[in-house]
């Protein structure tokens, strides 16, 4: 179950959660409309999704072990998966809180767009179990997302980031 | 003699069940699997939330003289008292969650939090500081003991409430039961009280003349 590939669901849960926010994110205009027409549309910064982040998070092989945060990066319009991008991840695990630097890493994506990194569990932070992952490397529109996890015991969460180009 | 015992047990085992229904939820909160990982600001800004929750159970029992040694003015000035505690207790909770993320603390004051709990927070918190200043000032507001009396219970409902939806919607260092517990029996005793005092004992004032 926590190595079922990118979901129909997880994808239906983060529109929802794009949805959601939509007030907010609007605003900040991170929804291209006429690309939203064109083809596959953007991935919005979810709500709250930047805190406590730490530019430039180290790459690392893993951070500890036993969770996973996984993922799928395309490329918006076309979908088209993108190989070589930098994710950044960090959160709130058994090692520490979410500022802290152990629980802060980058991974580079496969040539099918995927990512992982293997890190302590993640517990609740501030009420939520949750994550946070950040694309903000300039070639595309930054998004910062903050995966909640259904619940405290999975070993497992993933967020998937459609792109656009800057 | 025999009545006075009885009194006195019964007297003791109201103040052992608040005391136990007040410390259970937590103590077992101070066994969480999650502290350990947490520094000492975000720990002592959640063990205030989780004290300031169960002195909301207590707090309506000291003026409705429910406690033995709470009868009458005594009640009303460790209600005082204890109001001021609470303020103290959201205080340190506010604060204790802003040295440990002030990202999220400030998120959730400004209700663009993506947590839903947080607009429950920010509801209680600044239902306990209308109080404040409602009985601060009470004096200059020159306002009917009445009406002062009625905005209270009102903003105590809303803080009692708020602060529960909170709770219940939080994931962290309480454990789920006792905190559902704690949470049911702050609501009972708000509710209880604010019957007894606003409307069961108004009417058997109203009552007695015409009954004697």
């Amino acid at each position: 179950m926590t190595d079922a590939p990118l979901s129909r669901r997880s994808l239906l849960v983060a529109t929802a959660g794009v949805a959601g926010t939509a007030l907010l994110s609007r605003p900040l205009g991170l929804v291209a409309p006429v690309m939203a027409a064109a083809g596959l549309a953007p991935t919005a910064t979810m709500r709250g999704g930047a805190n406590n982040y730490r530019p430039n998070a180290p790459m690392v092989d893993r951070l500890g072990s036993g969770f996973f945060v996984r993922g799928k990066v395309l490329r918006a319009g076309d979908g088209a998966p993108l190989r070589g991008v930098r994710i950044q991840i960090w959160a709130a695990t058994v090692l520490g809180g979410e500022p802290d630097p152990v629980n802060h890493g980058s991974v580079l994506t496969r040539a099918d767009g995927s990512f992982e990194l293997e890190m302590a569990q993640i517990v609740p932070n501030f009420g939520q179990p949750h994550a946070h992952l950040a694309y903000d490397d300039g070639a595309f529109q930054t998004v910062f997302l903050r995966p909640v996890m259904p619940s405290a015991r999975d070993t497992s969460v993933s967020a998937d980031f459609v792109l656009a180009p800057t | 003699m025999g009545s006075s015992s009885r009194g006195w047990i019964r007297a003791s085992l109201a103040w052992s069940g608040v005391a136990a229904v007040t410390i259970v939820p937590v103590g077992i909160a101070a066994f969480s699997p999650y502290l350990p990982s947490r520094n000492m600001p975000y720990i002592i800004g959640g063990f205030a939330g989780i004290v300031g929750l169960s002195l909301l159970f207590v707090q309506p029992l000291l003026p409705a003289g429910y406690l033995a040694g709470s009868e009458g003015p005594a009640g009303r000035r460790w209600h005082r008292w204890l109001g001021g505690t609470i303020v103290v207790t959201v205080a340190l909770h506010v604060g204790g969650l802003y040295l440990a993320s002030p990202d999220d603390t400030v998120d959730a004051l400004l209700l663009v939090s993506p947590t839903p709990f947080s607009v429950y927070g920010v509801t209680a918190m600044w239902g306990v500081v209308a109080t404040a200043v409602l009985v601060l000032s009470r004096r200059r507001l020159g306002l009917r003991y009445s009406v002062w009396r009625l905005i209270h219970n009102g903003l105590a409902a809303i803080v009692v409430f708020a602060t529960v939806i909170h709770a219940l919607q939080i994931e962290g260092a309480m454990e789920p039961v006792s905190k559902w517990m704690l949470c049911l029996a702050a609501l009972a005793a708000t509710g209880v009280v604010l019957l007894d005092l606003r409307v069961v004992r108004p009417f058997r004032a109203l009552r007695k003349p015409s009954m004697d």
